[in-house]
């Protein structure tokens, strides 16, 4: 038997997540009900024993030595914002990602292996840029602002549209690092979600989507025009299909 | 390498490595195994290391363990996918516990806790992990695991009630 009423209530008590007005108040409740009273009995039991159990595992001394010497020998990509940036990433991409490189040159086309890691990138990049503060670029729904900041940063003309009227209304716009290469982003807003539209050029041939999904991010990925979109979110793929669509008519 | 590489590293080093511990136990719980965690915690920590100068302040720790459960993730769905669709299953859980090698094992009650945590659903044994073992706040949960508070709250009162139930039906009852 559990009381509905305090399920998420009692949990943030129990985890003194509560602000003072509502910790009085639950606590008012908990003096009437005996539900959420045996409940944060056992949940203080359960507590205590995982403690007494020591269930927490320390890193190995294995792990320890084997991060102290890679770290010396590479250094971390820079933030897209700093000045002369573009000599340093043509460098950082030459060290750090030769080797996919090389495999990409040796069999000339993507494989599930590649598609994998590529999507895990973006992916990352996506999660990261929904942390606060991580929004370096340009906030606006101006279609010719957006793209008139991309062509300083990035060394290509990316395509920008508000699609606005089809419920895709432009946020704006940042320059994001993709297994080394520069890449344009388009932020778009969906009913109150977030789609990050990664831009970049590729020599390839206009291809179909393709499409996954990783944590519990959606992504299609299409090339067209010689441009390479991957979009993601963690909203439908029905919606990314949509607003691939609609980027497609205008590529 | 030059004097900015290097005062890039010792603030790395100085930031993100005093949570080697916590990327390793996350990777640990998320992967139930220590070799498979030493590789991806590795993994994750390179990548980091990468990631560096995208990180502006705020919590190192968080920003780490992001990292970490995404490296994991992606490691699960390459290696073991099936166990990123796996519920909660009874059925199944008194299975596994009911054998006599597992009834062997479960000698004390650290790995009657560690059988009964690795009978949860990812999803939820992360959270637990990051609550109970690590110490984090919803917020930082919510940051970490990207969801919000709300199914922070949800999910961790989930997760109780399944470890509960787990360790009620273990062989040797719900306390030592």
């Amino acid at each position: 038997m559990r009381c509905d009423f305090a399920d998420s209530l009692l949990q943030g008590y129990f985890d003194g997540e509560l602000s003072g007005r509502r910790a009085a108040e639950f606590e008012r409740h908990l003096q009437h009900c005996v539900h959420c009273a045996t409940e944060l009995v056992d949940l203080d039991l359960l507590r205590d024993r995982m403690q007494l159990a020591q269930l927490y595992e320390p890193a190995t001394a294995a792990l320890r030595r084997s991060i102290n010497a890679p770290l010396r020998a590479i250094a971390p990509t820079k933030a897209v914002s700093r000045p002369l940036v573009w000599h340093w990433l043509a460098a950082a991409a030459a060290l750090l990602f030769v080797s996919i490189l090389l495999w990409r040159v040796g069999h000339g086309v993507h494989g599930d292996d590649y598609q994998a890691e590529l999507a895990g990138e973006i992916v990352d990049a996506h999660v990261h840029s929904l942390q606060p503060g991580q929004m370096n670029g340009i906030a606006s729904n101006d279609e010719r602002v957006v793209e008139g900041w991309l062509e300083g940063r990035a060394r290509f003309a990316v395509p920008v549209r508000n699609f606005a009227s089809d419920g895709f209304a432009l946020k704006g716009g940042r320059v994001d690092v993709i297994e080394g290469h520069a890449v344009a982003v388009l932020v778009y807003d969906r009913n109150r979600r977030p789609i990050n539209v990664f831009i970049w050029p590729t020599r390839e041939r206009d291809s179909p989507p393709r499409t996954g999904s990783l944590q519990s991010f959606q992504w299609v990925d299409w090339r067209k025009g010689k441009m390479e979109f991957c979009a993601v979110s963690d909203g439908s793929p029905v919606d990314l299909e949509q607003l691939r669509q609609l980027i497609n008519s205008f590529a | 390498m030059n004097d900015f590489d290097t005062e890039d590293r010792l603030r790395f080093e100085q930031l993100v490595l005093p949570h080697v511990d916590a990327a390793f136990n996350l990777a640990r719980w998320l992967l139930r195994s220590r070799a498979d965690a030493e590789d991806v915690a590795q993994e994750a920590l390179l990548r980091s290391y990468r990631f560096f100068r995208g990180f502006h302040g705020g919590d190192a720790r968080a920003w780490l363990l992001q990292i970490v459960r995404n490296t994991c993730y992606t490691w699960l769905e390459k290696n073991r996918p099936m166990e990123l669709n796996m519920e909660f299953d009874e059925e199944l859980h008194l299975q596994t516990c009911a054998t006599p090698e597992t009834l062997a094992i479960a000698g004390d009650d650290r790995k009657r806790l560690t059988l009964a945590l690795e009978t949860l659903p990812p999803r939820f044994r992360e959270i637990l992990v990051l609550r109970e073992l690590e110490g984090c706040s919803y917020k930082e949960i919510a940051a970490i695991t990207a969801i919000p508070i709300g199914t922070v709250m949800s999910s961790l009162s989930r997760a109780r009630r399944q470890l509960h139930s787990a360790l009620v039906d273990s062989p040797q009852g719900a306390r030592p």
